[in-house]
Order: C-alpha cells, then sequence, then structure tokens
C-alpha cells in the first residue's frame, strides 16, 4: 500500500500529539472501543505485513552488524594493553549510559553535518548496530571469562598454542553459554527497533502510526502492531528455549 | 571553533535545564512506584495462588514482549477512548511505572526462588506468620540477589524515558530534537544531550557493579 506523500518528510509522532489534542473527536464518536474496526485492520493489512517484514530484516542486520561491533570490542576488552582496552571500555560505557533514542538523533541529526548524507533506514541500522554491539560486547567477555581457568592451564600444559586453545577450549565452551543471553539481546534489539518509526523508518510501529494518522483510529494501529511484536517476541524467546534444550544446559552454568 | 559553536547554544541552556528536570522527575517518581508495585507484584507471583501468578505473568509477558514506544502510544492514545482523561505527563508515568513494575517484578521473583526452601520451613516451624515470614526470612536474603539487576533496571528506566519524548513532553531528548530544529548541529546538541544523561546513568552503572562484585559475581546476570 503507498505511503501518503504528506508523512515521508515529518516526525511522525509530533504530528500524531496534535491529533490527540482534539480529544472530543475520539470520545463523542468512538466511546469505549466499541466500533472497533476490524475492517480497517484487514484493509491495511499489506501495510502491517510490509512494516513486519521490514522490521524482521532490519532487526537481522543490525544483530549481524552488533555481532560484528560486539566480538571486536570483546576482543579489545580482553587484551591486557590499555591500548585497545581504555577505548574498547569508554564506548561501551558511554553506549549503555545514553539512550538509544538520543543516540539515533545524534547519527540522524549529526552524520550529514559530517558530510555522510544516508538514508534513514540505513541510519537506523546502523544506531541499532553499534548500540546493541556494546551490549553483545559485554555478552562475548562474560561467556569468555566464564570458562574456568584450569580448562586454559590444561590447554596450556598440552602444548596448545594461544589461538588453539581459543578455538579448541574457550570458544566452543564460551558460545554455548553466550548464545541464550545473546538471544535475549535480539529480542531487546526487535523492540528497539520501534524507535526507528521516529525518524520515519517505515517499519511495524510505523505502519501503526500510519493507520493512527490517516484513519483516526489508534486503537485498530497500535494493538494490532502490538500482536505482531507479541508473534516476534514468542518467536524469539521459543527460539532461545530450543537453543537451551539443544545444547542441555540452563543458562550460564559453569561446569568444572 | 568549538567555542563559537557553544555559544550558540548558550541560550538555549535554561531549556536543557528544564528538559534535565523532567527526565530526573518522570524517572524518580516511576522509579518509586515501580519498585513498589515490582515488589508487591512479586511477592504476589510467588504467593502461590495460581491464578494471580498466571495473570501477572501473562501482563509481565505482555509488557516484556511489546515496544515501550507501542506501550506508549496505546495508553496515550488508547485510555481516554474509555472516558480515561490523560495529559501526556500521566500517561508518562503509568507508562514508565507499568514498564518497571514488570522487570522489578521479574527480578524479585528470581530473588524470592533463589531463597533455598528451608529456610522457609525453619520459619514455618518457628511459628512465624505469612507477613513475618516474607519480611524476617525470605526478603532480607532475597535482596542479595535482587539487589545489582536493581540498579541496572534504574538506569535502563532512565533511558527508556527519554522515549516519552514522542508524545510531547519536553525531556532532555525532547529538548534535543527542538533546539536542534533551530541550531542545525545534531552533532554537538545531542552530545551534550548525551553528556546530560551520562551524569545522571553512570553512577548507577557503577554502582551496580559495585554491587554486583561484592554480591558474588555468580548471580550478576543484567536483566534486559
Amino acid at each position: 500500500m503507498a505511503v501518503p506523500a504528506t508523512h515521508c518528510c515529518s516526525l511522525l509522532p509530533y504530528s500524531l500529539f496534535t491529533i490527540r489534542q482534539s480529544p472530543s473527536l475520539f470520545i463523542t464518536a468512538r466511546p469505549m472501543l466499541e466500533n472497533f474496526s476490524f475492517r480497517t485492520i484487514v484493509e491495511y493489512l499489506p501495510l502491517f505485513g510490509q512494516g513486519l517484514v521490514t522490521t524482521v530484516w532490519l532487526s537481522a542486520l543490525s544483530f549481524a552488524g552488533a555481532l560484528a561491533v560486539g566480538i571486536v570490542l570483546a576482543a579489545m576488552n580482553l587484551q591486557r594493553g590499555r591500548l585497545f582496552r581504555v577505548p574498547a571500555k569508554a564506548y561501551i560505557d558511554a553506549v549503555r549510559a545514553t539512550p538509544l533514542l538520543a543516540q539515533l538523533y545524534f547519527l540522524y541529526f549529526g552524520l550529514p553535518r559530517l558530510g555522510f548524507v544516508l538514508p534513514e533506514l540505513v541510519v537506523g541500522i546502523l544506531a541499532l548496530s553499534l548500540n546493541s554491539g556494546a551490549y553483545v560486547a559485554e555478552i562475548i567477555r562474560a561467556g569468555i571469562l566464564s570458562i574456568p581457568r584450569g580448562q586454559v592451564e590444561a590447554g596450556v600444559a598440552s602444548g596448545m598454542t594461544y589461538v588453539q586453545r581459543m578455538r579448541f577450549v574457550i570458544l566452543p565452551q564460551a558460545f554455548k553459554v553466550t548464545i541464550p543471553p545473546l538471544l535475549g539481546q535480539a529480542i531487546v534489539l526487535v523492540k528497539d527497533s520501534a524507535l526507528l518509526s521516529l525518524i520515519s523508518v517505515s517499519e511495524l510501529t510505523r505502519a501503526g502510526q500510519l493507520l493512527a494518522s490517516d484513519r483516526f483510529m489508534p486503537a485498530e494501529g497500535f494493538i494490532t502492531i502490538a500482536a505482531f511484536y507479541l508473534l516476534l517476541y514468542y518467536g524469539l524467546k521459543g527460539l532461545a528455549a530450543l537453543s537451551g534444550r539443544w545444547f542441555g544446559l540452563q543458562p550460564a552454568r559453569s561446569s568444572t | 571553533m568549538i567555542w563559537q559553536q557553544l555559544q550558540s547554544l548558550a541560550g538555549s541552556y535554561p531549556l536543557a535545564l528544564r528538559g534535565l528536570g523532567m527526565t530526573v522527575v518522570l524517572s524518580l517518581i516511576s522509579l518509586v512506584l515501580g519498585t513498589l508495585l515490582g515488589f508487591g507484584l512479586g511477592i504476589l507471583r510467588t504467593g502461590g495462588n495460581r491464578l494471580i501468578s498466571a495473570a501477572i505473568g501473562a501482563w509481565v509477558d505482555l509488557i516484556r514482549g511489546t515496544p515501550f514506544l507501542v506501550q506508549i502510544f496505546l495508553i496515550f492514545f488508547i485510555l481516554p477512548e474509555f472516558g480515561i482523561e490523560l495529559d501526556a505527563f500521566t500517561a508518562g508515568i503509568i507508562a514508565l511505572t507499568n514498564l518497571a513494575a514488570c522487570f522489578i517484578c521479574e527480578i524479585v521473583v528470581a530473588g524470592i526462588r533463589s531463597v533455598p526452601t528451608g529456610q522457609v520451613e525453619a520459619a514455618l516451624a518457628s511459628g512465624l506468620s505469612r507477613w513475618q515470614r516474607m519480611r524476617q526470612v525470605v526478603l532480607p536474603q532475597a535482596m542479595r540477589i535482587v539487589l545489582p539487576p536493581l540498579v541496572g533496571q534504574y538506569v535502563l528506566l532512565i533511558k527508556d524515558s527519554s522515549v516519552v519524548s514522542a508524545i510531547g513532553l519536553t525531556d532532555l531528548t525532547r529538548v534535543g530534537w527542538l533546539v536542534v530544529q533551530r541550531v542545525p548541529n545534531g552533532l554537538l546538541v545531542f552530545f551534550l544531550v548525551g553528556v546530560g544523561y551520562f551524569i545522571v546513568c553512570y553512577p548507577l552503572i557503577m554502582l551496580a557493579r559495585r554491587l554486583e562484585r561484592r554480591m558474588g559475581a555468580a548471580h550478576g546476570e543484567v536483566q534486559l
């Protein structure tokens, strides 16, 4: 379904706010949700479908980016030398102590200033990757540090090199431990991607906002997208449970 | 050059202070209410009544499964249809309190479950009432598990309060958004907004880490 041209450049929530300013319209016209219109939802279903697909693939892409950022940061953070460790720690702390929305706006309004004029979608994926990357880095670091020292020492005693120890001893065990929290982070990322609607990326939440502002039907719009997000949430949660059974572990139990 | 840019923003500093004040007030109110409600829900959920704990569990899942932005929109735009008139501030407080309560409920449940059953049985055998068992035996021991993620949750709450700018509350993030419309220097403006949040959040992050280390690293999982 075509997106009306009037909305493509405005930061929508603030225009939504103005709709809400005339509440008498709602209250007199549709008390107690009694004319909740399933027909309109069905009519807008293609738009919601598109939004859902966009949310899924942009979250997947951002998660891949977050893994890349996280692995690099975790590797830097585990070094003995300060040269790498200090910048990595500073980055992680800075990201964790500021809200994603401010980071998003920082990139959205800041990148053009540096001469990078990117589409909103790219800015959004970049922001999500950079934000989640910091959390992923902490998860990976915790996973590697959860491997008992004895394992490393046994590797050393067996005459393994650093790379061999990493490859055959530490990473396979750390991998198992990190999967459940990583899936937890994926859930957070999918939910965070809703914020991209505020820089007018046409994902799931944006679809709900369009229905709310075009037809003055916020209930239909937002309840529908909430249902779609729950679908994604339970999907990922099921996956987390499955992976837990697959690897035969309760999350983060260190075995000796 | 940086100095000139900063000077161009100097006029906005009362607005920025108001924004920071709004962020702090919003977070503080919903933090207190959310903690009380969260502990209440957590205790109810472990109380043994199947129906109540299933209902709380479903609600918590509902809140954990949807983006906070969507929750705010739902509260702000849909409650009025049930005849409940809300201004943006009240809607923001309700949304934040609800979010905090749900996450804190999970933390409290994990804490209460970590207390060995022998402790409860001993308290029962000593003839302590239900309330006394909770107040004097279970909760003090559960706090060891609860405290570090609780502080971490406060950090998340302060950060999530930025999302209420979407319904027009002038918090710190919204101030940045407003200023950037006039002074097109997104880099500096949102850097300063970030500094504002950092000043509030970073001490809490440090506190959470410290508590985690002190309470034994084994239990120090961050709840997201």
